[in-house]
């Protein structure tokens, strides 16, 4: 463990965090329509994993995007812009918080129609392998996308062309508000889904920044040199409801559980690993929260200041020149 | 040169695919099995199975990893063994390919052609014989051609495979085996542009695909009764070349509108209604739509005939349209 490297997945996952409390408020403020995602608790899956991927790799994911986008690098000013539908948004307003897309930095979306976007990341890793390019792709999905058709055609096709995709599955036991043991019928081995397809699947902390990151950079580097794909099956939580919409406790689970595993935050695991190693003091993670906090700050101000798109704007991009 | 469309379609992929090494055709037996209708004959031994892609039966699958494969750059072929299986894909197409470039504020692109069979062939029923034309134009963000003759399939399909956007290119079972004069070397043909088939001053039909033979058929014995008929074959059918037909319409003052595919909200209601917006001062009788019958097809073959516009029916309607009936 190097201190600059465990601070810095820290201030990730704390950039998240704040992102997303600040997106709940401008929600509530309506600056921000639509559905809204939160990735509240789940934090150290985007992060561990995007820190073992090369600025070059290929990273997609579902509707839930936020987190993954800006572990990539995305500007959060942009981000949030985009929240808000302004023209200076990741995707000028067009996407909104669903659909975020960030191509320069390899971000290649988020789509919206469960396990729908699991056949784009295989494509994307056929694509670098009929290039000959030593590139993987990421894709990120929850446990709710597996029993889907599409993502068992991706899996079978995956393994079958060997393709160099690692798919990430965040387990965060819920499908919307059915839980996962209704809802697959291998619930207690969610990974063996993918092992039945002859992928190598492990399960991992998926609290646990580190031990993603470091399943992760085994994984990666194997599939960099052929050996994918793999399958990753990261157990979370969602401190959050589904959506705004949805209350953090109430119909399908109670209070009580959401209090156990709030117990296991991610930025509070990373933070006791950090301090009880001296690798970082309070004064560290005091810094930290006011650099994130101007960051967060400025992002909301970006998006406030920024025009909506020009009415003309609307036909544009539906086709390409 | 004459050649069967068959051959039309095999060259066009043949030439784009020696030209640029980003295409690669993907689909159901495109390869060792030489494509379910023999398109892709000779493929795979000249371009190898990395570029001619065997796939499982898995439409969405690989629809969607071609999406996937064009936003990384490359320039994928789906062949669908028949348009039908579009319906399982629906999902990648309408979702994906049309959206990802307009949801991403034109960052990605999506260079993709999906072609394949669509209509009826002979007693195939009602899974197998549909045509879904107007659900693939009703799509902002898709492209959608469907060619009547060698010529225009091979033109328009090397122009498809260039474009930067998804194109849905429909062909026909019961046209692959059909012969034309085919323009020797390279060629292409813009998508978007119409074409005269025959001039005539006394009525204009419209029709594309297999409906552009019966078109022609219905024309010549039409004449014999001294009934001169312009017909305008579509080719694209988005973006439609709407000022074609138009400046046709306004000459003849008489329009007649064949398509296979379901009456109701059928692609012809679109062309009248674009047709009397341009051009309702010019036309000399309501406009008429001969299409296919709005149940699933039969297997029983009257049956079949029955749901299927034929020669008679658009004689009738030219007939109609010129008050000679």
């Amino acid at each position: 463990m190097d201190r600059s490297d465990v601070l810095f997945l820290y201030r990730q996952m704390l950039l998240i965090r704040r992102f997303e409390e600040k997106s709940a408020e401008m929600y509530a403020l309506a600056k921000i329509g639509g559905f809204l995602h939160l990735y509240i608790g789940e934090e150290a899956i985007a992060v561990g994993a995007i820190a073992a991927l090369r600025p070059d790799d290929y990273a997609i994911s579902a509707y839930r995007d936020h987190g993954h986008c800006l572990a990539r690098g995305s500007d959060p000013g942009q981000v949030m812009a985009e929240l808000f539908g302004k023209a200076t948004g990741l995707c000028q307003g067009k996407g909104g918080s669903m659909h975020l897309v960030d191509a320069p930095r390899r971000f290649m979306g988020g789509y919206a129609i469960v396990g729908g976007h699991i056949p784009l990341a295989t494509g994307l890793a056929f694509a670098t392998k009929y290039q000959k390019l030593d590139l993987v792709t990421v894709c990120f999905f929850g446990e709710g996308a597996l029993p889907s058709g599409q993502a068992h055609e991706a899996l079978n096709l995956a393994a079958l062309w060997k393709l160099p995709v690692i798919f990430v599955c965040e387990n965060n036991r819920y499908g919307m508000g059915t839980p996962a043991e209704r809802a697959i019928a291998l619930y207690a081995d969610v990974a063996g889904t993918a092992r039945s397809y002859g992928i190598s699947a492990k399960r991992v902390d998926g609290m646990d920044v580190l031990a993603v990151r470091d399943a992760m950079h085994r994984v990666v580097e194997q599939a960099r040199v052929g050996q994918g794909p793999f399958f990753i099956e990261a157990m979370t939580y969602r401190f959050m409801g589904h959506s705004m919409s949805d209350p953090a406790h109430g119909h399908y689970r109670t209070k009580e559980e959401v209090e156990e595993h709030r117990k296991r935050d991610p930025l509070h695991l990373l933070k006791q690993t950090i301090l009880s190693a001296n690798l970082g003091t309070e004064a560290d993670f005091r810094q930290l929260e006011r650099e994130v906090g101007e960051v967060v700050t400025a992002a909301v101000r970006f998006a406030d200041e920024s025009p909506f798109p020009a009415p003309s704007e609307l036909y544009n991009d539906v086709l390409a020149e | 040169m004459l050649m069967s469309y068959r051959e039309a379609l095999n060259q066009a992929m043949r030439e784009e695919m020696r030209r640029d090494s980003r295409i690669f055709l993907i689909g159901e037996e495109v390869g060792y099995y030489q494509g379910a209708f023999k398109v892709s004959k000779g493929f795979v031994e000249e371009f190898g199975p990395q570029r001619v892609v065997d796939t499982p039966i898995t439409e969405a699958g690989f629809t969607g990893l071609a999406i996937g494969a064009a936003m990384a750059g490359l320039h994928p072929i789906v062949e669908l063994m028949t348009m039908n299986f579009a319906l399982v894909a629906l999902d990648q197409i309408v979702n994906n390919a049309a959206k990802i470039r307009y949801m991403s504020g034109g960052q990605l692109s999506v260079p993709l052609v999906i072609r394949g069979p669509g209509s009826a062939a002979h007693q195939l029923a009602a899974q197998h014989s549909q045509s879904l034309d107007a659900w693939f134009c009703h799509v902002p963000g898709l492209k959608v051609i469907a060619p009547a003759t060698p010529h225009d399939a091979k033109g328009l399909l090397k122009s498809a495979i260039r474009d930067n956007n998804p194109v849905i290119f429909i062909e026909a079972q019961l046209l692959y085996g059909t012969k034309g004069d085919v323009e020797d070397g390279e060629y292409t043909i813009p998508l978007g542009v119409a074409e005269v088939k025959r001039t005539g001053r006394d009525a204009t039909i419209v029709a594309y695909s297999k409906m552009l033979l019966l078109a022609l058929e219905a024309a010549e014995q039409l004449s014999r009764e001294g009934i001169e008929v312009e017909v305008i074959d579509p080719r694209t059918l988005k973006p439609l070349d709407l000022p074609t037909i138009v400046a046709s319409v306004k000459k003849t003052g008489r329009l007649v509108i064949v398509e296979e595919g379901w009456r109701f909200c059928g692609l012809g209601a679109q062309i009248a209604e674009s047709v009397y917006a341009a051009a309702f001062d010019y036309l000399d009788a309501p406009i008429q739509r001969v299409t296919g019958e709005d149940v699933p097809m039969p297997y029983s073959r009257p049956l079949e005939d029955a749901a299927i516009p034929d020669k008679a029916r658009v004689i009738d309607a030219v007939r109609s349209v010129c008050g000679t009936r």
